[in-house]
């Protein structure tokens, strides 16, 4: 189990879950990165970047 | 074939594509732009590369050296540079005669004003580097522009103070995103929004858009004007026919599946695998 950063919420991955992706804290809302799967690490999701976009 | 997966966070729309690249069993090489390292002589050898990164200037920087490498890359690092930078697309969709909204660009608050007012209001500024809808003005008059453009002067990066004016068009609550893989228009969907920016980025709400020859017609001449590839065209309607308002090269899609019914990552995976691209 992962841990969110902001409000500390247990968080369970699911099983297709991948390094790099991005999720959404179920109690505070916070946009989190998976940063490990082995053991399960989540941070902030980076900020917004200027020339961020499609 | 090994296929490499140029991308940084990995979002919803990379997901599909790669669980799609897995039902094919694709032996994929994920390239994560914020751990590669280049120089001019060793950097990755997939066969193909699929760009999917957030950030415009790392796609454009490594798909420039990817192709120094001989790697084929999807889409090409001109067609990133073009899409990715609003005066460049314009400056393509012109030459290829592909209807567009009038634009202006000045370097100078006075002579963006003078633009402006060219134009006539509303006008639209647009940062010529951006995307989501992020930073756009509706400037509806001359005082507005007046502290708009001081604004950005003061506040931006010098990037800011090259002013991209657009036409303001009536659209009337929607615009519609036509997709484009290779030489299909695969897709096109309507952007609803009470907002004038009708990005989904910013809550606007997605239906389906029947692909009217019209809409295919002007989608792929724009896709080809900016070097062709998997491209999402993003269209006014108007009292002069429909016009391209950006042509976008690391399309999303999330909200485009269900209502269109066409499995976009799917149309995506193949064009990479087919070797077409």
């Amino acid at each position: 189990m992962a841990e969110c950063p902001v409000c500390a919420l247990e968080i369970e991955f699911a099983e297709d879950t991948i390094e790099g992706e991005l999720i959404e804290c179920d109690d505070c809302g916070t946009e989190l990165e998976v940063i490990s799967l082995d053991p399960d690490v989540v941070e902030e999701a980076p900020e917004t970047d200027e020339d961020w976009g499609q | 074939m090994k296929v490499g997966f140029l991308h940084s966070l990995i979002r919803v729309e990379e997901k599909l594509l790669l669980a799609e690249f897995r039902r094919r069993s694709a032996d994929v090489e994920m390239l994560d732009d914020r751990n590669l390292i280049f120089d001019l002589e060793h950097c990755p050898r997939p066969d193909v590369v699929l760009e999917r990164c957030i950030n415009h200037a790392r796609a454009v920087y490594s798909l420039k050296l990817l192709e120094n490498a001989g790697i084929r890359c999807i889409n090409s690092s001109s067609v990133a540079a073009v899409c990715g930078d609003k005066i460049d697309t314009s400056i393509a969709l012109d030459r290829f005669g592909v209807a567009q909204p009038r634009i202006r660009v000045a370097y100078s608050q006075e002579s963006a004003l003078n633009a402006i007012e060219q134009i006539g209001y509303p006008a639209i500024l647009k940062p010529v580097v951006g995307s989501w809808g992020r930073l756009l003005s509706k400037v509806n008059d001359r005082e507005a522009a007046e502290a708009i453009l001081e604004h950005k002067e003061t506040l931006g990066s010098y990037q800011h103070s090259i002013f991209y004016i657009q036409e303001y068009i009536e659209k009337k609550g929607r615009d519609i995103r036509s997709f484009v893989v290779g030489d299909d228009c695969i897709a096109a969907i309507y952007r609803e929004s009470q907002h004038w920016i009708t990005n989904t980025a910013r809550g606007a709400v997605a239906s389906n858009c029947p692909v009217t020859d019209e809409i295919a017609i002007i989608s792929l001449a724009a896709a080809r004007a900016v070097g062709g590839g998997i491209l999402a065209v993003d269209l006014f309607e108007s009292n002069r026919g429909l016009l391209v308002n950006e042509v976008n090269y690391t399309m999303e899609f999330r909200n485009s599946i269900e209502p269109t019914g066409v499995n976009i990552p799917e149309k995506i995976v193949e064009f990479v695998i087919s070797g077409n691209g």
